[in-house]
């Protein structure tokens, strides 16, 4: 009985609010329809800039860098020089597996030899960095790596090399031609072997993203390497969203593991520490805050001003309903009441209108390069929790915003208020 | 019994530097179910009398009892609930709220003060209404009504809660004279019907003769007071 009772009184309050909203039918109108245009920039904006972001994490994570990659301590200051010294021993890649294998959020991993040498068509010479994998983990780490495959077959068996498409065309290699790598072993030797060109390939953004790719028994031969060695591991996992969640739990399963200084063995790094487009993406997303501060700031200065208004031009009427016994708790209720449906009216349109952006803009298929990569397709979402999040901020911030009129009308006195005209 | 009671009862303003006094040692008593009225020029105090009855204001000295409360002790929300409980209000201006329907208006003492339940509240309106002779405009909104019918309906918004005393503030000032003894009228029978005290402020010498006792304020001072007995019906 009480809860409908109360139930009725919020009803009438809103009721009442409502109406006087209506009442001030141009002003309502161009309020909430500033908060729309607020909400409406937001949302297409985070969708787009969420999109883009995403076309191009996936781009270098599944490309070619993986989720997270595992390296013996110190590897990744001296990557550029690929340091054969700092090469992951087959105990340690056992320790590191062990550890993989108890991670069901792991999808994928893939052991990679990394190494730098010369590439030589017969007749030209240059430098060359290389990428030793076993072809099948490779393609479950980085799946869009196949799809880089400009000329010639995916299956990269031993003896075959997959060229970057810069080099190929520098040096006029063709899928078919031989080529010989000269590398320089751990112990300071040169060694050779000659390789057909199984593909081309094309650069992917990022660190790495113009190397070349032989078998992992090919790169272990040419640096005449007795032991199983690897440079790191990369990982790819099922969920992208798991990355932090998987990181902690290799930090916690391998920070224990330590070196013969008694330090950390292992060095584990996401794709974020490994790609400078995490830096791109952080600017995104500073954007995003600042452009929800603008939203924010619009809500605020619309519904302050037009709640500052409404008590100002309603001061006889607030008299009236506090001197027939209304009490001031109620008052207060019906003016934050009357800020909750400003931002409720502009949320809903807003929400609506971004919606149909959206979709006309998914409709688009709008095209961008990133580096060498052309006609990546820009699939903007209407996210639920970014609507969610928006709209809890627009309705929270318009409540706020209308507390200070509120209670400005709630503490009115009576006798002024009745006077005014 | 006394509905309202003063003694001693003294206003003062501070308007810059300046003391006004706006009410001087009032003392007066007025009965259950009277009608009775306040005259006096303007500035004369009648306003600020009926502010400190109706709980509006606090009075400087002396001591205001209404419907048996000392009413200077009440805080804002005791007073606001006071008011609510107690008290029902007609205003010069009629003061009708512009987005609720004459049905709404006369609900809304129920509604947002009362909460009384809607069935209840349903028939109490309908029967106020009939009273005051509106029951065909209740769906009307405050603007597509005359003045003498706004007046009807703060009539009725004002007694829609039973209250024991109801005070009106130059009532009849924004009506004319055949309206104005209609509303006096509509008063009057209603106060014979519910028993309500009814304490109303005028400057209208028609109007103050359907009063039953009429006090003189001048210069904030109670100059005598005149009873009517042949007014009571």
């Amino acid at each position: 009985m009480a809860v409908r009772k109360g139930a009725t009184n919020v009803l009438n309050v809103i009721k009442i609010a409502a109406r006087n909203l209506l009442r001030y039918k141009r002003r309502t109108l161009l309020v909430s329809l500033l908060i729309a245009i607020g909400v409406i920039f937001v949302q297409v904006f985070i969708s787009g800039t969420a999109a883009y972001k995403n076309i191009i994490i996936s781009q270098i994570t599944d490309a070619m860098l993986g989720h997270i990659q595992i390296h013996k301590k110190g590897y990744l200051v001296s990557i550029e020089n690929v340091p054969l010294n700092l090469n992951l021993k087959p105990h340690a890649v056992e320790k590191i597996e062990a550890g993989l294998k108890t991670i069901p959020e792991i999808d994928a991993y893939s052991m990679r030899l990394r190494l730098g040498g010369m590439i030589s068509n017969f007749t030209e010479t240059t430098n060359i960095r290389l990428f030793g994998i076993q072809p099948k983990q490779e393609y479950k780490t980085a799946p869009l790596l196949p799809g880089r495959i400009l000329e010639g077959k995916s299956e990269l068996e031993s003896g075959q090399i997959l060229v970057p498409s810069t080099l190929a065309k520098g040096m006029h290699l063709k899928v078919g031609d031989l080529i010989v790598i000269i590398a320089t072993n751990k112990d300071g030797s040169v060694n050779g072997k000659q390789f057909v060109v199984g593909g081309i390939l094309e650069a992917a953004p990022g660190p790495g993203g113009r190397d070349g790719y032989i078998h992992i028994s090919d790169a272990a031969e040419l640096l005449r390497l007795d032991d199983a060695e690897i440079s790191e591991i990369a990982l790819h996992l099922k969920n992208f969203k798991d990355i932090p969640n998987v990181y902690a739990q290799l930090t916690q399963k391998l920070g224990g593991e330590l070196n013969k200084e008694g330090k950390t063995a292992f060095e584990i790094h996401t794709w974020e520490k490994l790609s400078p487009f995490a830096n791109i993406a952080k600017m995104l997303d500073l954007m995003t805050v600042f452009v929800k501060i603008m939203l924010v700031t619009i809500v605020v200065i619309s519904i302050l001003d037009v709640m500052m208004m409404s008590v100002y031009e309603r001061t006889r009427e607030i008299g009236t309903i506090a001197a027939i016994g209304t009490l001031p708790s109620r008052i207060l209720a019906m003016f934050i009441t009357e800020g909750l449906l400003f931002g409720l009216s502009g949320v809903v349109l807003g929400n609506l209108v971004s919606y149909i952006i959206v979709r006309i803009l998914q409709s688009m298929h709008i095209t961008f390069s990133f580096g060498m990569r052309e006609g990546l397709v820009l699939d903007p979402k209407f996210d639920p929790w970014s609507v969610t999040a928006i709209s809890l901020i627009v309705i929270v911030i318009s409540v706020i915003a209308s507390v200070q009129p509120a209670f400005k009308a709630a503490r009115l006195d009576p006798i002024k208020a009745l006077r005014t005209t | 019994m006394e509905s309202v009671s003063a003694s001693g009862l003294s206003k003062d303003y501070q308007v810059g530097k300046l003391t006004v006094n706006a009410l001087k040692n009032l003392n007066f008593s007025i009965g259950s179910g009277a009608f009775v009225s306040f005259v006096g020029p303007s500035g004369s105090g009648k306003t600020t009398l009926l502010n400190l009855i109706g709980c509006l204001d606090k009075s400087t000295q002396g001591v205001l009892s209404v419907a048996g409360v000392d009413v200077a002790r009440l805080n804002r929300k005791q007073s606001a609930l006071f008011r609510g409980e107690n008290l029902g209000f007609i205003f010069q201006d009629f003061n009708l709220l512009p987005v609720l329907t004459v049905f709404e208006n006369v609900e809304y003492p129920l509604l947002m003060v009362r909460k009384t339940p809607a069935a209840d509240r349903k028939k109490r309106v309908l029967q106020l209404l009939e009273e005051v002779g509106m029951t065909d405009q209740k769906d009307k909104f405050p603007d597509q009504l005359s003045g003498g019918q706004k007046q009807r309906v703060a009539v009725a918004r004002s007694l829609i809660t039973n209250p024991k005393i109801v005070l009106a503030d130059e009532p009849t000032a924004n009506l004319d004279h055949k309206t104005a003894y209609m509303i006096i009228g509509l008063l009057k029978r209603m106060r014979d019907e519910l028993n309500t005290t009814f304490i109303f402020s005028t400057h209208d010498p028609k109007i103050v003769g359907e009063a039953e006792t009429i006090y003189t304020l001048e210069d904030g001072e109670l100059n005598g007071s005149q009873e009517r007995s042949d007014k009571r019906a």
